[in-house]
């Protein structure tokens, strides 16, 4: 085994993801599934990591996690106030900018 | 012995560029788990058990980090991923209520199948592309940056405050923007006045009759002889008011005014044979039930 199947598993991860933020209707699994391919992209940094024998990949993959942490607090922050003025979290509700 | 010697380090530099057997069992088991708690939150209807199948996927993931090398990251990963980030979306969806599951109704038609295309088109252009150009990879393992140095962790705080001081500043100063972002969004000031009605629209309301009476109760002895809230306050007729009787003094019994209440209304008793007999009673039983 080669350290390519983690860059294979990531990348099925990663399209699990994708799926999930185009086919779900709830803001908070969609955001769920944004969580998951950040998820992906940091296994294949640390792989990258690995393969190359250096530890700036997993530098990066550790600037992903803050990043994903600072974009949780935001995100979940505005699904909050969406909620509180029109008693949804789906995204099929906040059409107000469609037409 | 230098032959052995020789020998030992081949098969060291062999291992070194190969995967172990222990990471492959560990991969081929947590690989799986980790494909079904995508799955799981791909496909389950309550936002909750998605969000406890991602924990899961999360878990698997902090695993590979540790076997591949890196386990500080495999600890932040637990940490911080699963710890605190899923708790956090947990948090959210008790707040807004776990009834919010998915829609069922496709709002544009088609768009599961084609979701669901695309991702698959996806995923075979990754796996594809990753299978024909990564083949046979030798990994040249991180034992250099691990080993030495003080190890892992040492290693990578010292990047962070050599190499990438300037990406480590730009985070802190993200942080803080997303603190207060976080604030700013989810604050509700002390003037919401929502649902809260005005004097002025309560006084519309009470003569429109959508209460019981325009007027405030009456207050306990007002009119009457006494201001005490053990009185009850008479009408202009004299009869006594049933709305200022005091439910809650049950100290001063109704029975106790009953008298004032005949005095006033012309009903008194006067001495008769039945004085002291059940027929009394039953008066102020009346009186206390009007």
């Amino acid at each position: 085994m080669t350290p390519t199947y983690y860059l294979l598993l990531s990348a099925l991860l990663f399209s699990i993801g994708a799926v999930g933020v185009l086919v779900r209707r709830n803001a908070i699994v969609v955001f769920m599934c944004i969580e998951l391919m950040l998820n992906a992209v940091n296994l294949t940094l640390v792989t990258f990591a690995r393969i190359n024998g250096s530890l700036s990949g997993q530098i990066m993959a550790f600037f992903v996690m803050v990043v994903a942490a600072a974009e949780v607090v935001v995100g979940l922050a505005i699904i909050m106030s969406i909620f509180r003025a029109r008693r949804s979290t789906s995204v099929d509700d906040a059409n107000l900018l469609k037409y | 012995m230098i032959h052995e010697a020789a020998l030992f380090a081949q098969a060291a530099s062999d291992t070194v560029n190969k995967v172990g057997a222990g990471e492959t069992i560990i991969f081929w088991i947590l690989g799986p788990i980790a494909l079904a708690g995508a799955l799981g939150m791909l496909f389950s209807r309550n936002a909750v058990h998605s969000a406890l199948w991602l924990v899961l996927t999360m878990f698997s993931l902090g695993v590979f980090y540790m076997i591949e090398q890196a386990p500080f990251l495999g600890f932040v990963q637990i940490i911080v991923y699963t710890g605190a980030i899923m708790m956090l979306f947990l948090f959210v969806l008790m707040m807004v209520g776990r009834e919010s599951s998915d829609s069922v109704v496709e709002v544009l038609r088609g768009q599961r199948l084609w979701g669901g295309i695309l991702g698959v088109g996806v995923a075979g252009l990754f796996i594809g592309i990753v299978s024909q150009s990564l083949v046979d990879v030798t990994s040249s393992n991180l034992n250099g940056p691990n080993g030495t140095n003080g190890g892992n962790v040492a290693n990578i705080g010292r990047s962070l405050f050599t190499d990438f001081l300037f990406p480590f500043e730009l985070t802190s100063a993200l942080l803080i923007t997303a603190a207060v972002g976080a604030i700013v969004l989810a604050y509700t000031g002390k003037s919401d006045r929502r649902g809260r009605k005005t004097q002025r629209e309560l006084v519309a309301m009470r003569f429109r009759g959508e209460y019981s009476r325009p007027s405030p109760l009456p207050g306990p002895g007002v009119f009457a002889t006494a201001n005490s809230v053990a009185t009850p306050a008479l009408l202009p007729d004299g009869s006594v008011a049933p709305e200022s009787l005091s439910e809650l003094i049950d100290s001063v019994p109704i029975s106790e005014f009953a008298h004032d209440l005949e005095v006033s209304t012309g009903t008194e008793h006067h001495a008769d044979a039945h004085a002291l007999t059940q027929s009394t009673s039953d008066s102020d039983e009346e009186v206390s039930h009007s």
